[in-house]
This record gives structure tokens, C-alpha cells and sequence, in this order.
């Protein structure tokens, strides 16, 4: 199934969602199965969470249950368990069992309040100008250093219409493959700083547009439950 | 700063600071069963704070009830706001943002009243924190008709003095009726186009006996530095504030809809009090002696509470609370019916209970049927058979070493032992039984399975003398002598070849005990060391990495500076009969004679028994406060029918 993180939510982790989750399935009534062993688990995979802060209109879990269910009555029951900003867009049996493997790069969309087209292309061409990007970021094993480029496929400036906005805001789209290690939004940001000094005056939004198998053209990604639905 | 439109939501500017903390999730609320009103649909608007992190505060079940018994009211609304994490108050300050609730993000100032729960008084520099960022004058007098009435409540409520000049009011006892009537009177005031402004409110909360409000008496001292008397200032409000009881507590099946929070909280689970009071009569324990008389909740209110609970919650644990889970008259009934209900459903149901019997361990067992059998606990509070006498805990070794015997035969693997130091009368010989009692529990652990892998974990806490119990003359250890007691205790268990090993020992340091010590039995004169620690960066102080003592201890030096008291003063001295302690003019119910009695039998080494079962020893609440004790059993043998769900099973 896929879900989305909107809003204010965009702040939960990929843990508080997991207690969420397992209480949206016992307060929705899913007959979910469970482990064997001496601390059962609920059948719940995760993969590919996005990072918190971020939001997502494309997070997807995969659950085992005990009885054939209707998914269209589990998307309305788990979206209404669920608060709002957590929204369960798409349910579909599994038909397939590499899931996870289908979700091969991200559709990222990163909002600059404040700055301006220019200031975010410019940037971005002095990215591309690069054979690569090293960038640093602190894992479980200690500080990591890799290149944030070559997983960067695609990217798109656009400013978002000013009738709307009291200020300017840059809006930059990238397609990153998945990769290890993985290329996060965070890092992308990273690298546009190191190579154009490129310093957002407050936060930047991101959120994840989409995520799963690239595209034949290499521009974008395709939808990973296609094989499912049959 | 532009002025902000009252009751509006803060949101953005929040949201603006956000990715730059920690955890940000706790301060963005839309927990599941969050209850949000229009503004303007309302007269009456609560703020509700439980002066910790989000973490702590969010689970808190008395925060949770006020909640719901609030909002429930067509004329009024509740929301709630918990302490801010050093790092956010900081970008707070910068940028002008100031204190507001979780639920709808409005800024707590613009709220009509500003209740805060305190379980226990390290919260209080907190409170101040909460107050001033809210943009509140932090000093009670200083506070217009433009700031909100802000009422203290929870247990440490009991002896308000040392923060009676940062309140407005306290409200001692079960706080839902009480709730209620300050709604009442908060709303016939505006109605009435505010008659007298803000005093005008306070003297009505005062003189209608629902809360204590300390701008109205008048605290005199004698030259040696003990208070001289406690006067009302006017002829309308009472000598003495009496705490509230609320009775028949299946008239108020709280809670009904249960907050689920999104961030990771200390307690991720279902709560219900199947019992409010105790009558064990444990002569440390202010809880105990604060909420009598017992007053129960029957099993099928209990039944009811938790499965509407579990449908509304998604929860997977349940707790049966209360301060003796074990001594509910139906708790054999209602664990079996329980257990059996939940058996197939992946829900554990928890029992906390520290009785020394084996009835707790029956109960333990059959909570525990699917499951697994980890820990145990059990709470003999003092190391020698004296000192359980002395506190009124009738335990024997010989009940000990039974009990923990049948627990681990039964499986159990892990069972851990509390206790106190610094208790009145103690001597080194007390505490090192300790360990003598945890090698009797090893020895008597390898022989009922007839293994050597058995674990005792002992955990100690520093007795505090706190208000409103028979020890509340006593004398506090000071934190040298506690500590050193406590490296004797751990030098016995360490050097013990055989059972050393098999027995962990949990503890803290004495010094946190006597600032803790400081707030409890404190006077008005000690909320001057409270707003100095404060300015000097006290926060969190319940939190180990957080607190310091220095800190503290140079504040009550300043502040105490042109007075005849000090910490000592305070803490390790043993007050006198005929002193007037800062809380007398407080009534929790119990009568003075009867607490200075009690201190003389614990002195005496002599015992009294739970007036459930044992003749009536007139405490004096039941008499005084007109209530009685509600127990069952109620006969009842069956659960109510659960809620039935929609199936998604297609």
C-alpha cells in the first residue's frame, strides 16, 4: 500500500508512523498476521522510509494478513484509523514478491522559500559542472563521506507563481537512484551548498513525489504496484 | 510585535522553528482523539499543562480526564501545552514565539485559565518557564485581568506555599468536580461583565471553598524563623481549604477517548484507575494518605472503560492503576475475566503491584498466561523487620522469601526489590539487611528451580518526609550520611562472593533527595530560592542531566540570605508538635492529632491496619469530608458485551 506523510506530520519519524501504523491496523480491525515466536510481531515491511522532516505523498509498506481482505474497505478503514496527514492513498493485493526491489529511485521536490530561480539554477549548473560531490554524513559507523552525484539523474528549477506568494520560492525537482549509500535530499542540499555556497535564508520543504521503478527515458519513475494490480 | 488575534492559531511561526530542534513531533500534536473548538463557540478556555517534556506530560492520566470532562462542557474547551526543550525556548525568545497548547497551537496566554498538574515538585522552575514565555508576569501579583487565572493542582498541590506567589490558586484533590465549579464561576463572572476584575474572580473561587487562593492570607514568622500563624485576610474565605473527593467513581468513566500520541511517550498504553485512595496506611507515602478513603470502580465499569479504550486507541497494553492494584476487592474476578477476553487478541494487560504475597504473584501469573514472565516486583521499603515496622509495612522475612519463592518457581526470572533510605529511626544496621534479605532471596530463588542463573535487582530511593503524613515532623537524612549508608549497602553486596554477583543495586546520589526535600516542606519564604534557581537556568529538574545541586544550593544561599532559615532548616531538622507546619491551613481530610499519633506508634515500632478490613483507626477523613469508603465485591461474574467492529474482510 501506499501512504502519504503531509503537512505538519512531515515531522513524525519513521518509528512514531510504525506505533501509528500498528494501532490504525488493531483499531481498524485488520486481521493482520503476526510472527511466531516468543515476542510476535505484526507481518509489517517498511522500506525505503523518507527521512524525518521530510513529506511524502509516496511512502509504501507491505502487511500479512490471516484472511483475504477487500483492499478498497482496508484504504478507508486504515485512512480514518490513521490521524490526518497520515493517509492511506492505495491499497492492492500482492501479487508479486519483490516489492522493495521496484522501487528504484525517488522523485524529490525541495521548496526554497526566499531565494530566488537564479540563485537555485545557478547552483544547480555548477552541480552538474562536477564529476562528482563529496559530501559528509554522520551514520551508525561514524562519519561517512561519498559522492552526491552520480545517484542525481534529473533536475528541474521552477519558481512557484508570485501572484501567490508575498516573496519569491524557488522550487527544484530531482530524480536520485537509490543507492547505498543513499543519496537523501539532506545530501543534495549539501552538495549545492559546497559547490555554489547556495545557504537558504529559512529551511527548506521537501517531499517526496513519487519512488519507484525509473523510467525508460531516465526522466522520472514509474508506478511500483502496476505488477500487482493485475 | 503585532498583536496577535486571540485565540489564533501560532502554527507558522512554530513550524518556522521546527526543523531546527529536537523531536520536533512533540510539538505538533494531531494525536489520534485530540479535541479542538471554534474559539468563539465557547465562554470559558482552559490550558492544561503537565510541567515536563511531551514525553513525560502527554501519557499523564489526570491531564487527560480534566481534558475530556472539560471539553465535554458546551460552554467551555481545554487544550493542553507541555514544557519546551531548552533548545526550542531559546529560538522562542529570539523570535518572539510564545508559550502555546499542542491541540490547536494558540498561544496560552490568551486562554482564560491556566491549570498545571504537578505529581511532584521539581516541576516548579518549569512552571515558571511555561508562565513567562507565555508572556505572564511570573510574580501573581504582578497580573492583570488580561492574563489568564493560573490554578496549580496534583498531589505536590497540597503544600502550594512554595509557589503561592506564582499562582493564582490551587485546587487540592480529585480535580473533575472542582474542574466543573471553576467553569461555573469563571463564566458567571464574565457573564456579569466581571464584577470586582481579577480579584473579583479570585474571591469568588476562595470564598466558595473550591479552591485555595494564597493572595488571601497572610503568613506571619517568629524571630527563630517558624511560621507564627497562617491568617485569611478576608472575613469570607475559609480558615482552612478542604481537598476535593470525588465519590462513586463509576458515575465518571474517565477516560472515554484517550490521546494517542504520534512521538514516543514513557507509557504507550491503555490506563484506567480501578481504584482511587488507599487505606494501607504506609506511613512515608503522601499519595496514600492524600487520596483516602479507597473508593472503587466496579468490574464492569472497569471492563467497559477498557474496551471502549482499545477500540478508540489501537493500544495493546492495558493498566489496571491504582497506588495497590492488587487489594481491589474484585481483582481475582476481573483478572481472569480480562485475560480471558484479551487471550487471543496480542494484548498484555498490566498490573503494577508491589504487594509481598503470593496472591500478587497468582495475579501476575495469570496475566502473564501467553506471555512472557520477565520481571516482578515486589516493595518491602525497609531492610530489617524493625524498620517495616516503623513505617507501618507488615512484612516478614519469612513473607518475603515465600512470595519471591513462588515467583520464581513460577517462572519468573527477574525480580526486583525496593526500598527506602533515610527513613526515621534507620541506622547503617537497617540498610546493610538489605543485602542480608536479597541473598536470602537468591539462595531461596537456586533452590525452588534448581538453577544458579536467579537475579535480585535492589532499588533504593532516599526517603523525603513529605506533607500531610505521619512523618511529616521528621527529619530528613542529610545526603552525606545517605550516601555513605548507601556505599556500605554496595560495598556488603559487592564483597559477597557467593550471591554478589546475582544482585543488582539501582540508586542515586542524596543531594537531588534534599532539594526535593526543600519544595515539599517548604514555605512561601522558599519560592524566593524557586524564582532565583530559575533565573540562574533551573529547568527540567526532575531530569538527571539537567538538574544541579550547586545550583540550587547557591540560589537558597542568595535568596535565603536576610533570613533565620536555610536548606537545613528546612530539610534535616525534626519539627516540634506545636509548630505550624506551612500546610496546615490545607486540609487534606486527616486529622493532626491523629498523624502525630500515628508518628509516635512508628517511633514505638508499633503497627495499624488497612481499615478496609481492620476496625476503623478515625484518621479522621471519612468524618470530616463526609465520604466513606466505596468498595465491592459486586457479585457480578461476567464482563459487559465488548463493542462490536466492522469487518474489512472481504
Amino acid at each position: 500500500m501506499r501512504y502519504a506523510k503531509r503537512g505538519r506530520l512531515r515531522f513524525s519519524s519513521h518509528r512514531d508512523f510504525q506505533r501509528a501504523f500498528e494501532r490504525a491496523l488493531r483499531r481498524a480491525g485488520v486481521p493482520i498476521a503476526f510472527s511466531a515466536g516468543f515476542s510476535p510481531h505484526p507481518k509489517v515491511s517498511y522500506t525505503n522510509a523518507a527521512p524525518t522532516g521530510t513529506a511524502s505523498e509516496a511512502e509504501y509498506i507491505e502487511i500479512g494478513v490471516t484472511a483475504a481482505c477487500d483492499p478498497a474497505r482496508v484504504r478507508i478503514a486504515l485512512d480514518e484509523a490513521l490521524p490526518p496527514g497520515l493517509d492511506v492513498l492505495d491499497v492492492v493485493v500482492a501479487s508479486t514478491a519483490d516489492f522493495a526491489a521496484r522501487l528504484e529511485a525517488s522523485v524529490w521536490q525541495i521548496e526554497f522559500p526566499g531565494l530566488g530561480t537564479s540563485a537555485v539554477q545557478a547552483a544547480v549548473d555548477a552541480f552538474w559542472a562536477e564529476q562528482e560531490v563529496l559530501v559528509e554524513r554522520l551514520m551508525k559507523q561514524g562519519k561517512r563521506t561519498f559522492d552526491a552525484r552520480a545517484a542525481v539523474l534529473v533536475t528541474k528549477v521552477e519558481s512557484v507563481d508570485a501572484a501567490i506568494l508575498a516573496s519569491e520560492c524557488a522550487i527544484l525537482t530531482v530524480v536520485v537512484r537509490h543507492s547505498t549509500p543513499a543519496v537523501r535530499p539532506d545530501d543534495v542540499l549539501a552538495a549545492l551548498r559546497l559547490v555554489a555556497d547556495l545557504v537558504p535564508p529559512t529551511p527548506p520543504r521537501v517531499t517526496r513525489l513519487a519512488q519507484g521503478p525509473l523510467a525508460p527515458d531516465g526522466q522520472g519513475v514509474g508506478d511500483p504496484l502496476a505488477l500487482d494490480r493485475g | 510585535m503585532d498583536a496577535r488575534v486571540r485565540g489564533a492559531s501560532i502554527f507558522d511561526e512554530v513550524e518556522a522553528l521546527l526543523p531546527l530542534v529536537s523531536k520536533p513531533i512533540q510539538y505538533v500534536g494531531g494525536e489520534l482523539n485530540a479535541v479542538m473548538k471554534p474559539w468563539e463557540s465557547v465562554d470559558v478556555r482552559w490550558a492544561l499543562m503537565y510541567p515536563d517534556a511531551y514525553e513525560v506530560g502527554a501519557p499523564n492520566q489526570g491531564v487527560q480526564i480534566l481534558y475530556e470532562v472539560i471539553n465535554e462542557l458546551p460552554n467551555a474547551l481545554a487544550e493542553r501545552t507541555y514544557s519546551i526543550w531548552p533548545d526550542l525556548e531559546g529560538l522562542m525568545r529570539k523570535a518572539g514565539v510564545p508559550q502555546f497548547t499542542v491541540d490547536a497551537h494558540r498561544a496560552v496566554g490568551d486562554f482564560d485559565v491556566f491549570g498545571i498538574s504537578f505529581s511532584t515538585e521539581l516541576g516548579y522552575t518549569n512552571m515558571l518557564t511555561a508562565i513567562d514565555l507565555a508572556g505572564i508576569p511570573v510574580y501573581a501579583r504582578d497580573r492583570t485581568i488580561d492574563h489568564p487565572i493560573v490554578i496549580a493542582g496534583g498531589h505536590a498541590a497540597f503544600n502550594p506555599e512554595p509557589i503561592a506567589d506564582f499562582i493564582d490558586a490551587a485546587v487540592i484533590g480529585d480535580g473533575e468536580e472542582a474542574v466543573l465549579r471553576v467553569t461555573e464561576l469563571v463564566q458567571g463572572w464574565k457573564d456579569a461583565g466581571q464584577p470586582g476584575g481579577r480579584d473579583g474572580l479570585l474571591l469568588s473561587l476562595a470564598t466558595s471553598g473550591v479552591a485555595y487562593v494564597p493572595k488571601f492570607y497572610e503568613v506571619t514568622y517568629l524571630a527563630d524563623g517558624r511560621i507564627q500563624r497562617v491568617v485569611p485576610t478576608n472575613p469570607d474565605v475559609p480558615w482552612r481549604v478542604a481537598k476535593h473527593t470525588l465519590m462513586d467513581l463509576d458515575e465518571w468513566p474517565y477516560p472515554k477517548a484517550p490521546l494517542v500520541p504520534l512521538a514516543e511517550t514513557v507509557h504507550e498504553r491503555m490506563s484506567v484507575e480501578i481504584f482511587r485512595g488507599c487505606t494501607r496506611g504506609c506511613r512515608f507515602c503522601q499519595a496514600g494518605m492524600i487520596t483516602r478513603p479507597v473508593r472503587e470502580r466496579s468490574m464492569s465499569t472497569i471492563a467497559e472503560i477498557i474496551d471502549n479504550g482499545l477500540c478508540k486507541t489501537g493500544y495493546n497494553e492495558v493498566g489496571l492503576l491504582s497506588l495497590s492494584s492488587a487489594d481491589h476487592s474484585e481483582i481475582a474476578e476481573m483478572s481472569k475475566a480480562l485475560a480471558d477476553r484479551y487471550a487471543q487478541s496480542q494484548t498484555s494487560l498490566s498490573l503494577p503491584s508491589t504487594r509481598v504475597d503470593a496472591f500478587n504473584v497468582d495475579l501476575a501469573n495469570e496475566l502473564s498466561r501467553n506471555g512472557r514472565r520477565s520481571g516482578l516486583t515486589f516493595a518491602p521499603e525497609g531492610g530489617s523487620e524493625r524498620m517495616r515496622n516503623v513505617i507501618n509495612k507488615q512484612v516478614t522475612e519469612e513473607d518475603l522469601i515465600r512470595t519471591v519463592s513462588t515467583a520464581y518457581a513460577a517462572g519468573w526470572r527477574q525480580v526486583k526489590l525496593y526500598f527506602m533510605c533515610g527513613l526515621p529511626t534507620e541506622t547503617d544496621d537497617d540498610v546493610l539487611q538489605i543485602a542480608q534479605l536479597a541473598r536470602e532471596v537468591i539462595r531461596a530463588g537456586r533452590l525452588a528451580t534448581g538453577t544458579r542463573d536467579i537475579r535480585c535487582t535492589i532499588s533504593i530511593g532516599g526517603f523525603i518526609p513529605k506533607p500531610h503524613t505521619p512523618f511529616q515532623w521528621a527529619a530528613q537524612l542529610n545526603h552525606e550520611a545517605t550516601d555513605s549508608r548507601l556505599q556500605k549497602l554496595k560495598e556488603a553486596i559487592r564483597n559477597d562472593r557467593e550471591f554478589g554477583k546475582a544482585i543488582g543495586m539501582r540508586y542515586h546520589d542524596g543531594k537531588p533527595g534534599i532539594i526535593e526535600g526543600l519544595l515539599s516542606r517548604g514555605d512561601r519564604r522558599v519560592g524566593k530560592v524557586i524564582f532565583e534557581a530559575w533565573q540562574q537556568g533551573a529547568r527540567f529538574d526532575g531530569w538527571s542531566e539537567h538538574f544541579s545541586f550547586n545550583l540550587w544550593m547557591d540560589a537558597a544561599q542568595a535568596a535565603l540570605a536576610d533570613e533565620p532559615v536555610d536548606v537545613d532548616w528546612y530539610t534535616t531538622r525534626e519539627r516540634l508538635q506545636t509548630e505550624v507546619l506551612p500546610w496546615d491551613h490545607l486540609d487534606s481530610g486527616l486529622d493532626s492529632q491523629w498523624l502525630w499519633e500515628d508518628w509516635q506508634a512508628a517511633i514505638a515500632e508499633e503497627g495499624v491496619g488497612d481499615c478496609r478490613w481492620t476496625p476503623c483507626s478515625d484518621c479522621g477523613v471519612c468524618d470530616q469530608m463526609s465520604t466513606e469508603i466505596q468498595v465491592g465485591p459486586t457479585g457480578v461474574t461476567e464482563l459487559p458485551m465488548p463493542i462490536l467492529r466492522t469487518s474489512v474482510v472481504g
